[in-house]
């Protein structure tokens, strides 16, 4: 009892003291997060358009597979990117095992099948009628499909908040192929489980108070993305 | 431009719905098409105005003698306006903008055009309202308005005045008249008030068993 009190009173003095550690750590999640989310988006956001839009072959197990992809255990993640990029796999030569590279993509593979299959939903979910109101209005299809994704624009906002939440969170994938260097791959999951492990529950509860909090305004800024999303009249009861 | 129907025909899952259908719509012409529920006016549109092909037949744009390729500059020449309006979930201006947007046209113009085609339809108090906020009726108008602001030369109104209070019908009237005088505009409206075509002057079409009748 006492340790969690002293722990949290000197977590407290940290984050009040601007502790450069500590925002060194911080400011390297968020890099490393920001990053991949910004790739899986580039990466997610034509798919998911592609997939909502067009009907092509093999577009049902693709979509399957994404939503699977929601669930990927990060320790699977892990262990195949480890494989992968470790001195004797096939990427080995990239040089990428325990550098912020390796974990920005193992984040951006976590991320991506959210991104994209909540995308996809979102953009199905757009009233047919807005791509016939593009057509109309002389849209060539790249701008009718431009149209109804700026139509889902808040459901995609939900997307990639809701990508951020998980991948922030995750620490499995990014322990593995970061390795948790300090002042190179150390970042506030890795650097929590680690601060625990040698007993140092300072660093780790100030880690701990930020990590909540980032993931009290990532909810915060989904429903306030949800709510203006949402008809500014409720039930539309014509067009 | 002449707008020319060609033995058009369309079913349903094996409902005949327009069957050996022919018409010409002259360059510059008002046409009212009439017609009971359910006997294919809408359809028609959907065919005429290219957004769905026929079963059979064709539908020709013409210019002289000259048929014009069905892409994307001839369908910039039309627009259409159905019951469902399709409001864009942005500004009212936004949604009169957006046909000038994607034709490149310059911000200034897209400004004029915008502005003169919300004040055609009185909607200029509400430039700056989110479009899914406006009244049914004046939702139509908005319709209405986008679509005189890419100043089309075919433009299809499919019950335009269907949901509008008598004062508004006027207003939506003479606005479509002045059009006609003003610009090379072929119309072709589709209602159930037989006193609008009187009003509108236009030629008198009547939808029965799949084809276009004339009437009078
Ligand atoms: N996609 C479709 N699938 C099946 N039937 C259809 C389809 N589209 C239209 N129909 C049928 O075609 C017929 C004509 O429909 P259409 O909408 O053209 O009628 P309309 O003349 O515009 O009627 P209204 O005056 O009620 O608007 C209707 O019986 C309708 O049920
Ligand atoms: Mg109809």
């Amino acid at each position: 009892m006492e340790t969690i009190f002293q722990g949290l009173v000197s977590a407290v003095r940290l984050i009040a003291g601007f502790n450069p550690e500590l925002l060194g750590i911080i400011f390297l999640s968020l890099q490393v997060s920001g990053l991949a989310l910004g790739a899986a988006s580039a990466l997610g956001l034509p798919l998911a358009a592609l997939l909502a839009l067009k009907r092509f072959p093999l577009r049902g197990l693709l979509l399957g597979l994404l939503n699977t992809g929601m669930g990927l255990p990060p320790v699977v993640v892990g262990l195949l990117l480890y494989l992968i990029l470790s001195r004797s796999g096939p990427l080995g030569f990239l040089e990428l095992l325990y550098t912020p590279g390796a974990m920005i993509i193992a984040q951006t593979i976590l991320a991506f099948p959210i991104v994209t299959s909540l995308s996809h939903a979102a953009i199905v979910g757009v009233d047919p009628v807005i791509r016939l109101a593009a057509q109309t209005l002389g849209a060539t299809p790249r701008q009718e499909a431009a149209a109804v994704v700026r139509e889902a624009r808040y459901g995609i906002g939900a997307a990639v908040i809701a990508a951020f939440g998980r991948v922030s969170a995750e620490v499995g994938a990014v322990l593995m192929v970061g390795g948790n260097i300090a002042h190179y791959t150390r970042v506030m999951t890795t650097a929590i489980a680690l601060e625990t492990d040698k007993g140092n529950f300072d660093l780790g509860i100030a880690l701990g108070i930020i990590l909540l909090t980032l993931s009290l305004l990532v909810t915060v800024a989904l429903r306030a993305v949800q709510r203006r999303g949402r008809a500014p009249t409720g039930v539309r009861l014509w067009d | 431009m002449t707008v020319q129907l060609h033995k058009i025909a369309k079913a349903y899952q094996g409902n005949r719905i327009l069957a050996d259908c022919s018409y010409t719509f002259a360059a510059g012409g008002a046409y009212i098409l009439m017609g009971d529920n359910g006997s294919g006016k809408s359809t028609l549109f959907r065919l005429a105005a290219l957004l769905e092909p026929p079963d059979q037949g064709e539908v020709r744009y013409l210019q002289g003698d000259l048929t014009l390729p069905p892409d994307i500059t001839l369908k910039r020449r039309l627009t259409m306006v159905f019951p469902r309006v399709g409001v864009f979930s942005r500004s009212v201006s936004e949604n009169v903008a957006y046909g000038l947007k994607i034709r490149g046209l310059p911000r200034d113009r897209v400004r004029e055009q915008v502005a003169r085609a919300l004040e055609e339809v009185a909607l200029s108090h509400k430039t700056h309202q989110p479009a899914a906020t406006l009244s049914s009726g004046e939702t139509m108008r908005l319709g209405l308005a986008r679509a005189l602001a890419v100043e089309p030369e075919v433009l299809f109104l499919d019950e335009p005045t269907t949901h509008i209070d008598r004062a508004n019908t006027r207003l939506i009237e003479d606005c479509l008249l002045q059009t006609l005088r003003e610009r090379a505009l072929t119309l072709i409206l589709i209602t159930h008030d037989p006193a609008q075509a009187h009003r509108l002057g236009g030629r008198r079409l009547l939808l029965q068993e799949g084809r276009i009748v004339e009437v009078d």
